[in-house]
Formats: structure tokens, sequence, C-alpha cells
């Protein structure tokens, strides 16, 4: 296969409060761009979608021009266009569906729709090169906690072992955060006062650990809460964020690599990706470092810019799907807020109103 | 001169093109759900039914509404990706703008006062007052119908939120829906008279509807 054969693919991803756009070629990363309108939310304490899809829209142009010229393309140069079509916030994949629809149709290129899922398993691909067939994926964000066994992503159904009963891993943070005073996003403010702290100080449940649970599904619900009622029983001034934050951060941790790795020995797989906002949790990483280290698996993380919600991961989905010759997207694609993961392309349908009665 | 102008802020999907002097080409479907799904599908029919190629478009013409906020975004950002990638302008225009033009150029109002409404949902219209079709004299607004009943009383009203209150609004006239080919002919006529346009920028006229959380629930029972 020629490599300048390949199109430029151009993501686009617009699924929570990120605007993205990515441009990647035969798993090239050739430029990138994200706006973010996180501080927007901060007040909130979370994601306001209204707010979120306001701001898709007067990002996705610059976002677009600016990816563009950290490649040094044109527009023109664009061979086909991918889009996250879902999971993720109704009105926000709206603006990058609508986007990504009109770029395709002007440019008279192909469209491809994508998991949002998916382009964070193949985000990794972007700096470490193709992923071995097979891999265990785990997916950890404030959206998803997600346990996936992965084959080739472009052409094989993708095997979900097992996903969050309740919150996602980066939701316990956040809001664990707000009852311990710390900012949002919640993650990164736990990250940094655990530094100061003991992690052996409080001992937190490790939930679904037990041998009659579930090996691979997660529940972060009731370590929230236990970690809620610490802090309020320990507010009368022995309140102390780091250990209590320190402590936190190691239940999950170790709740999400003791699964990894035991869902790696379970099919015998040798490659472990850790992909999504949570994977830049410094505990995270290293606890996933020693364990698989100790099985003998090789761990890989993608960078920082690329853990969390960005363009280029979705233009590398894009990449693959052209490569491996998949059927585009038609113009009357429509998205799916909570579509499960199954293949990395998602071309969902809207059925039509009922017709209006005069 | 060829205009591509296409309507996503009622819930009408509505595109046509125009060529200066005529509209050539127009598709409007129903569906207030399926903005992003059909309004593509719906500009491709009418360049198709037009003969005309994407090279062949020299402005792109959008409703900015006002409109619901998901419908209202598809239209807006499809507009600022074709005027990017075509390199062509993009014109603004109010949507109310544009039933006030169909219903004038229709004759079903005439040169004296009349509104047009539209539905904001939450029991809410979209709605501006008109001196005959081309002078819009108040500021598009979002009120419930109970709230102006006096200022709209006995005056003619034009579209599908006025239809909703037959209680405030007692003369409803056509055109009930949205029409990209109404919108793109008052967009020639201002090309041809100099007059201006809005920036391709979504009218909300209300803000998100968010809540600064009130304070931390406690777990634990006192």
């Amino acid at each position: 296969m020629a490599g300048s054969d390949s199109p430029v693919v151009l993501g686009i991803e617009s699924s929570c409060d990120e605007t993205g756009a990515g441009l990647v070629r035969d798993g090239v990363l050739l430029g990138h761009a994200v706006a973010s309108s996180m501080d927007e939310h901060a007040r909130f304490g979370g994601v306001v979608p209204e707010i979120a899809s306001r701001a898709h829209v007067h990002a996705m142009g610059p976002v677009v021009r600016q990816a563009l010229a950290e490649a040094g393309l044109r527009l023109a140069d664009v061979g086909a266009v991918a889009v996250t079509t879902g999971p993720g916030l109704s009105g926000a994949l709206q603006v990058g569906v609508a986007a990504a629809k009109s770029y395709a149709y002007t440019l008279g290129v192909p469209l491809y729709g994508v998991h949002h899922l998916a382009g964070h398993v193949a985000a990794d691909t972007l700096e470490h090169g193709p992923l071995p067939d097979p891999c265990m994926v785990l997916i950890v964000s404030g959206g998803h906690t997600s346990l996936l066994l992965v084959r080739d992503l472009a052409r094989d159904p993708i095997i979900h072992l097992g996903d969050t009963l309740d919150d996602a891993a980066g939701e316990c943070f956040d809001k664990v955060a707000r009852v311990l005073g710390l900012p949002y996003p919640g993650g990164p403010a736990i990250d940094r006062a655990a530094r100061e702290g003991d992690p052996d100080a409080i001992r937190f449940p490790r939930p679904l650990t037990g041998p009659r649970d579930d090996r691979y599904a997660f529940s972060f619900s009731g370590l929230k809460t236990a970690a809620a009622r610490w802090a309020e029983a320990h507010n009368g001034g022995s309140l102390h964020v780091a250990d209590a934050a320190a402590s936190l951060q190691e239940a999950v941790a170790d709740v999400l690599t003791r699964k990894a790795v035991t869902a790696c020995r379970d099919h015998d797989v040798k490659t472990l990706v850790v992909v999504g906002g949570v994977a830049a949790n410094s505990r995270v990483r290293a606890l996933a470092q020693e364990r698989c280290a100790a099985a003998g698996i090789e761990l890989r993380v993608p960078p920082l810019k690329l853990c969390t919600d960005n363009g280029a991961m979705i233009a590398a989905v894009g990449d693959l799907l052209v490569r491996a010759g998949a059927q585009p997207a038609r113009l009357d694609v429509s998205i799916d807020p909570s579509a499960p993961l199954e293949h990395a392309t998602l071309h969902p349908v809207a059925a039509p109103a009922a017709p209006r009665v005069a | 001169m060829l205009l591509l102008a296409f309507d996503t802020a009622t819930p009408a999907i509505t595109a046509a093109v125009h060529d200066g002097t005529a509209v050539v080409a127009e598709s409007t479907v129903v569906d207030a759900r399926r903005h992003g799904e059909l309004l593509l599908p719906s500009v491709d029919k009418v360049l198709a039914e037009a003969g005309a190629s994407l090279s062949d478009v020299t402005g792109v013409v959008v409703g900015v509404g006002p409109g619901p906020y998901t419908g209202l975004r598809v239209g807006l950002v499809t507009a600022a990706a074709f005027g990017d990638a075509l390199g062509v302008p993009v014109h603004g225009l109010c949507t109310l703008d544009g039933l006030a033009h169909a219903a004038g150029a229709s004759g079903t109002v005439g040169e004296g006062p009349f509104v047009v409404a539209t539905d904001a949902r939450r029991k809410e219209v979209y709605w501006a007052r008109y001196e005959g079709p081309g002078r819009r004299v108040t500021d598009p607004a979002v009120d419930r119908p109970a709230d102006i009943a006096e200022r709209v009383a006995g005056l003619p009203a034009v579209g599908a939120g006025a239809a909703l209150y037959p209680e405030v609004f007692t003369d409803v006239r056509p055109p009930a829906d949205q029409s990209a080919g109404a919108l793109a002919s008052l967009a020639a006529q201002r090309l041809a008279t100099g007059g201006e346009f809005l920036p391709a920028l979504p009218l909300y006229l209300r803000r998100p509807d968010a809540q600064v959380p009130a304070g931390y629930k406690a777990v634990l029972p006192k």
C-alpha cells in the first residue's frame, strides 16, 4: 500500500465540552486543535449541555482552520471526513455532525461516522503505531469506564467485557473533589492534592473486587459516597484533604488496574492500552505500569494531549476505516447519544416524525 | 448570482436555490426533530433540481432564528462550513423576516401592521411586529402569548406559532411554515438594494437553563 495514496482524513469531535479537529494520513498525525468550554462549566460543577452546544458553534470553524494551519494544509487537501456520531450529548454531537457533513459534501469526499470510544482507542496509534491484534483497552474518563477486547479496530466487532454499573471513574473524582472543596475538573485537582497525602491513610472500599463479583464490571458510586461520608465525618477540623485525595486515588487506581490486568490474563492478551481523561492520572499510570510489568504485559498510554477528547483520535479511526475499505455514511446519518461500542463505525438512522395532522 | 438558502429555525427543514431573479428550486420538509438528518439531503436535492453545481454558488443565505436551539445550530454550522469551503459570503437573515416576506409575497398580509410568531416551545412564541412585510418594527422576542396579548390584539398573525394560541392570535394567516425560497428572495432583494444582513450567528433569545448548584447535599443523616 503506497502511503501517499491514502487521503488526508479530517476528524471532528464534539461529543462533550471539547471541540476538536484533527488531520491524519496513514496513521500519522499531521495537525490538530482543541477548544474547550470547560471554564464556562466550572461554576456549575459539571458540563451544562446547552452551554457546551453553544460553544461548539463558535469554536468549530476556528478549530478546523487551526488544525489545517498546524498541518500546513488547505481544506481542499482533505480527502475524507470522520466525525463522532455518538455517544455523547445530543445537542453537542449535532453541531459536529452538521459541520462534518457540510465539509464532506462541499469537498465531495466520503464521510464516516465514528464511535467516540473507538476514537479513544485509536488515539494511542498516533503516538505508538498500530495496535497489536488482540489488545485489551481500558477506557477511563468522566463519562466512561469500560474494558474492551479489541482485535482489528476497523474490521472486527469490539468485545465489551465490562462497564461501570453506575458512575464513571472520572465522575467519581469530580464529585469527591467537590466534597473536599477542590476545583472542577476533579481529576487533575485530586491528582495534585494527592501528592502531599498518604494513600494508605483511609481504607476506602474496592468496589466489585470480591470473589463472586463480575470480574470486569466497575462501580464507583459507592466509593464516591464512602468518600463523602468520610469527609463529612471529619469536617470538624481533622479533614485532611491530601490524605483523602491520595486514598481515593489509590482505591480508583487499584480497582482499574487490577481488573484490567485480570482481563489481560484471562484472555491471554499481552498488551494493555489505557486511554481516556483518567489515563492522565499519575497514580493510575504508575500502578498500571507496575502491575503490567509484573504480569509481563506491555502497557501503552497515549500522551496527555491525546488522552482527553480531541479530533485527532476521530481522524485516526477515519484513517483506519478508509484504509480498510469501510462503507461511508449517508448524508442523512444521525447521532446516537447512548450508543454501545460494537464497531468503530457508528451510522445511526433517525426515524421520520409522524406526519403532522393538519 | 446563485444563492443557496436554507433555514432550520422552525419545524421546517427548508432549502432553496435562487438565481438572482427567481427561486429555481425549493424543498421543504416538516420534521421538527430531524434537522441534522434532512438538511444536507435537501440541499443536495435543490442543487440537483436547479441543475447547479456547488462551484456555481455565489452566496449562502441562512435563517439565524430565533428558533429552537438544536435545529437552529444545524443550519448555522452548515452555513459556516459551506461559506468556508466554497469561499463565498454567508448572509444571515432573521427567520421571522422570511415568514413576513412570504406572507407579503402571497398577499396574505398588506402594508398594514401584522405579527409573525413561531413556536418557541415551553408555552412561548418567538415573535416580532411588522408594519408591512418588509418593515419589522420590534426586535425579535420570546414571550408567553398571554403576556403579549394586548400588543398583538386584533392583528393578523403569520406562522405556525400563532396558530398554536388562537385565543391570543385571533386572525391567523398563512404561511404556517418557513420557506427558504422566500428567504432567498428577500436576500436577493437586499443584495440588489445594498441592504444589511445579520452575522451568521444563532439568535437564541434565552440564556442556557443552568443553575449553579445550591450547595453540597450531605450524605450522612443529620
